[in-house]
């Protein structure tokens, strides 16, 4: 029916897709399981990384590797913000109803989406490839961009290396901790406020770091927070809310589901992928690799 | 004494024909543009009350209730302006396939609490918009059902008064007929002893069940009651934009009218009547000198948050009884 090749690149095309998700909602599943706290405002902080580094582009246009630097740069603004939020508003709202905390992030995602369009304009932009990942070169007859690549194994790093922080390092242990009991942790000695902070600011710099590695090959649009943000919700509820793991199959799942569900049912890809969200849900709420909440 | 008698009297009067009466002078007293935006008012202050029937009444998050408002506009559009079937018709089966939606989805999302219920009306009101947005020879895919007609108000023509007005405006009369029958309707509903054991749900859903009471199924049907009002707010709403088109159901608007709700107030029955007011009369004044209203909505809906989580309503009761309490101790005193 179809040629090997062409089925290889929309695995290809998946796998890109799936890294990139998984890039933006590894943060946002973490700052669920620990902090159990919905982060609405994620894909905003993913549109604000995009936009700071097309701007770092512009300020450093004649240096060289310009495009790394900026990407850095986007990343730790987007920390930065993210650790201004935690500390004035999200901080205040721990324990409330799930109403209020949803609502909180959501009155971040009308302002900074209205930030974005006072500073930036509403105008497309976009960002040239880094030369030195510019080409591209065949796979089993399918074409695979040299920039692609580099996103898979980014999130294919960023997933072994959050699994070595996760489980190996002590900061990680003390993740972990706050995951399973807050209270415990704090009574412990811990400073849960300064942890909840923390990672809150990691989960803020995976995402505007995202943001910034986007620009190469999406252009910078408004609403495109608003779009990415329901997408990593599909990818943290397929995988399981709070799973590290689960968010990283989650994504290879979703990627695939997206990029086959054109060619057997062409037009409906958006359904399936919802459709996908909805089957989980109702048959184990927790996500393929989660555990169901206390 | 007095002070005593006082609420009960004014618990007495309808305030929902009070409220109808008065707004039912608009198209004479005001002008064009105020009936055009008293019929906005009317019709999402519907859709804010049938979502808080789950909200504050049942204690349900739904992030997706716009796909019930989203059902309603597109079978009742479907319906006048493919099939030319008339209103009287078009509308009853809006509320019907809403409330047959929100029965199937409805059945799914009881089953789950807090955030994953949240999480599953959201999935299944993108599911409503993919179809919507996708499925181009029923819903017109992106470009929607342009040109939805007015139903057919002849026979307001030999009432005299009525007969005068613009179609505009005679739709306005027949929206707020109809607003005002539902919201008498809900107001019964919460009223009755379903509506008070949906209340007890909403404290303590496991002292609910544990005195007999089958809480899945009463969450299931505040859920297609809400899903169906939400329909007729969304049938009216497609022939008073003159069409029907997907963003209707894309998932910020669930959130714009929790936004609404919440402003006016969960906790009391007009809450969402003067959260939909505010909102629209502030969008208005608001958009006509600056393009930057998302940015406006979110910081009211911080200070909201943080400074009167009752929401408008709430707070004016907190007012008064404070009032009540300092003016009664000096008169003691």
């Amino acid at each position: 029916m179809f040629e090997v090749s062409f089925l290889f690149g929309q695995f290809l095309g998946g796998l890109t897709t799936a890294m990139f998700l998984f890039l933006i909602a590894s943060g946002l599943s973490l700052v669920f399981g620990v902090m159990r706290v919905l982060n609405f405002a994620h894909g905003s902080f993913f549109m604000i990384g995009a936009y700071l580094a097309w701007q770092a582009v512009q300020w450093l246009a004649p240096a060289l590797h310009s495009f790394w630097l900026a990407a850095l740069a986007a990343a730790l603004g987007v920390a930065l913000l993210g650790g201004l939020i935690e500390r004035l508003l999200l901080r205040h709202i721990y324990g409330r109803e799930e109403l209020y905390q949803l609502l909180l992030t959501y009155a971040l995602v009308l302002i900074l989406g209205d930030a974005a369009k006072i500073i930036w304009g509403t105008q497309q932009l976009s960002v040239s490839r880094p030369p030195m990942l510019a080409g591209g070169f065949q796979v089993l007859g399918a074409t695979l961009p040299t920039y692609n690549l580099f996103i898979m194994l980014t999130g294919v790093a960023i997933a072994v290396a959050g699994w070595f922080v996760l489980t190996r390092s002590p900061a990680g242990r003390m993740v972990r901790a706050a995951a399973l009991d807050r209270e415990m942790l704090g009574a412990l000695g811990a400073n849960v406020g300064a942890l909840y902070t923390g990672m809150f600011v990691a989960s803020s710099f995976l995402a505007g770091l995202s943001g910034a590695l986007v620009t190469p090959i999406q252009s910078i649009v408004p609403g495109m927070d608003v779009e990415v943000i329901v997408e990593a919700f599909i990818v943290v509820v397929i995988g399981g809310l709070g799973s590290f793991w689960g968010t990283f199959w989650g994504s290879v799942i979703y990627g695939q589901v997206l990029s086959f569900g054109i060619l057997i049912l062409p037009g409906f890809s958006l359904f399936s992928v919802f459709a996908l969200m909805a089957v989980i849900l109702i048959v184990r709420p927790w996500g393929l690799f989660g555990r169901p909440l206390r | 004494m007095m002070k005593k008698s006082a609420p009960a009297l004014v618990r007495r009067i309808p305030w929902v024909l009070v409220v109808f009466v008065a707004a039912l002078t608009i198209p004479w007293v005001g002008s064009r543009y105020d009936t055009f935006l008293a019929t906005q008012i009317a019709i999402s202050a519907l859709f804010a009350m049938s979502l808080n029937l789950l909200l504050g009444t049942t204690g349900l998050v739904s992030f997706g209730h716009v796909a019930y408002f989203g059902i309603g506009s597109y079978v009742c559009g479907i319906l006048m302006k493919t099939y030319a079937v008339p209103f009287s018709i078009a509308l009853p089966a809006a509320a019907i396939g809403s409330a047959l939606g929100a029965l199937v989805f409805g059945f799914f999302c009881v089953r789950l609490t807090k955030i994953y219920f949240a999480m599953l009306t959201l999935a299944f009101s993108q599911i409503i918009w993919a179809i919507c947005y996708k499925w181009n020879d029923v819903t017109g895919g992106d470009q929607g059902i342009p040109d939805v007609p007015y139903p057919n108000l002849d026979w307001m023509s030999s009432i005299p008064l009525l007969g005068d007005l613009r179609i505009a405006q005679q739709f306005y009369v027949l929206t707020l007929i109809v607003v005002m029958l539902s919201l008498a309707a809900i107001q019964r509903i919460i009223a009755s002893p379903f509506g008070l054991m949906l209340t007890t749900i909403r404290e303590n859903p496991e002292r609910a069940a544990s005195i007999g009471l089958n809480v899945r199924r009463y969450e299931l049907s505040a859920f297609v009651i809400a899903g169906g009002f939400a329909g007729i707010a969304g049938a009216l709403f497609g022939i008073f934009n003159r069409g029907v088109f997907s963003d209707f159901v894309y998932w910020p608007k669930s959130a714009e009218v929790m936004i609404m709700t919440i402003l006016g107030g969960i906790d009391h029955f007009w809450g969402p009547v003067v959260g939909a007011a505010t909102l629209v009369l502030l969008n208005q004044e608001i958009t006509s000198y600056t393009q930057y209203w998302p940015f406006v909505l979110g910081t009211i809906l911080l200070l909201l948050l943080f400074v009167f989580p009752g929401g408008i309503v709430g707070g004016l009761t907190t007012g008064l009884e404070w009032l009540r309490r300092k003016t009664g101790r000096r008169a003691s005193a």
